[in-house]
């Protein structure tokens, strides 16, 4: 049973990493990771929506998707839309320094593609309830380590001497190559056992 | 820019010029993948080869086709306060019916294309179009900008994915190119491959850009290409 948990929590982090392995959530990982303390908290701000979308994902999948199949993705990014919003509204309530820190890439999670694919995995895995969140936990911290690397590296860079025409996205993609072939030697991790 | 050059329009006074603007501006001027890098996430995920290239942005057509369309349509009915949320609910209609469209007709596609097809809902291009073209132009110039923006959108997968299938299996569209005696390079079918190659590709037209602008003469005398190294050494 723990050993299980692990399975997935590892597999989501490192070996399935969303971001460097599987290419979810591109847009917040070239637009966002500036500052390493921005791009930490955009990942933890991602990882609540995850774990939220998690359970609104189990609880959909049981009593409503399953008697309309038809309505998987407009109620899945219905819900994700509304827990976003539900989310800001309550860090606005309950602490405004937080809300003020995060800013716009609080509304922006609802088109970050990896929550909409974890709420997917999870359906097409038949994760149940611990193991969704499990799951999200996973995928948030892997999220986090991902936004956290490429935000580290990139401040280096800043003061390197980069050809003009190099600057930029194209910059970004070949440490993000890098960083997603670091990755791929984690594929052995859990195929050993 | 185009938002400006829409509202000076005259309401269905398009002429042919503008007509063929509108088509033609997705495929080169404003290609999706090279010029707005909008919806990067299939752009690399799914190039690995040029079949699920195409797959996808067939797909991703047909829902930017079908989102225009009602999107322009109720243009005048949708509010603005709750517009952002209707497009959503018009795209994932649309993309629901591609995902099982696509699972009935191409049943080996959908399943080498994965979740990416029910992750059209996330790809930015198409709030994008909705929210900077279909919602202010009329049905007939959505159309011909929606299918402007999905070729151009599959001319740059394709793009990618060419580069990627050759180097990484030595075909293109499964018919062999390379000689035998050619060693696959595994690191393009690999994750890394697609962050590689897009970055290359930009880098290349990065420097075309930069090399079109040193060429186009100007008013004002600047440094000549002769003595730049000489001030990039001393700078």
């Amino acid at each position: 049973m723990m050993q299980h948990h692990l399975m997935i929590l590892f597999s989501a982090m490192l070996v399935n990493n969303f971001t460097l392995v599987m290419f979810l959530g591109l847009c917040s990982f070239i637009g966002v990771t500036g500052t390493v303390s921005v791009a930490f908290r955009l990942g933890l701000a991602d990882t609540f929506v995850l774990i939220i979308t998690s359970i609104s994902a189990t609880i959909l999948n049981k009593w409503v998707l399953l008697h309309a199949p038809y309505l998987r993705i407009i109620a899945f990014i219905v819900v994700i839309a509304s827990m976003v919003q539900i989310t800001e509204m309550a860090v606005k309530k309950w602490s405004p320094a937080l809300f003020r820190e995060l800013g716009i890439y609080l509304p922006l999670i609802t088109t970050n593609c990896a929550i909409l694919a974890l709420a997917i995995f999870q359906t097409n895995r038949g994760y149940g309830f611990l193991e969704g969140i499990t799951f999200a936990v996973g995928a948030g911290a892997g999220l986090i380590l991902a936004l956290t690397l490429m935000a580290s590296i990139r401040e280096r860079t800043e003061l390197a001497d980069i050809p003009t025409i190099a600057r930029g996205t194209a910059l970004v993609l070949f440490i993000a190559g890098g960083l997603s072939l670091a990755f791929m030697g984690f594929s052995g991790l859990l195929s050993a056992q | 820019m185009h938002d400006l050059d829409s509202l000076h329009a005259v309401p269905g006074g398009s002429s042919t010029a503008t007509a063929t603007q509108d088509f033609l501006k997705g495929i080169w001027k404003e290609n999706p993948v090279f010029y707005q890098m909008l919806g990067m996430c299939p752009t690399m995920a799914i190039t690995n080869s040029v079949p699920n290239a195409l797959a996808m942005g067939l797909a991703t057509t047909f829902v930017l086709l079908g989102s225009g369309v009602f999107v322009s349509l109720f243009r005048k009915l949708i509010q603005h306060e709750v517009r952002i949320t209707t497009y959503i609910l018009i795209i994932a209609a649309f993309v629901q019916i591609a995902d099982m469209g696509l699972e009935a007709l191409m049943p080996v596609s959908h399943k080498a294309l994965g979740p990416f097809i029910a992750l059209i809902v996330a790809n930015c291009l198409l709030l994008a179009r909705q929210e900077s073209f279909a919602a202010l132009n009329n049905v007939w110039r959505s159309t011909l900008d929606a299918l402007g923006m999905g070729i151009g959108f599959t001319m740059g997968l394709c793009a990618v994915g060419s580069v990627r299938e050759v180097l990484g299996q030595g075909t293109w569209m499964g018919i062999r190119v390379m000689p035998q005696s050619f060693e696959p390079w595994v690191i393009m079918n690999l994750p890394p491959g697609g962050f590689f190659t897009f970055g290359f590709v930009l880098l290349a037209l990065a420097w075309w850009t930069e090399r079109r602008k040193r060429r186009t003469p100007l008013p004002f005398p600047v440094r000549t290409r002769a003595d730049e190294p000489l001030l990039e050494r001393a700078g």
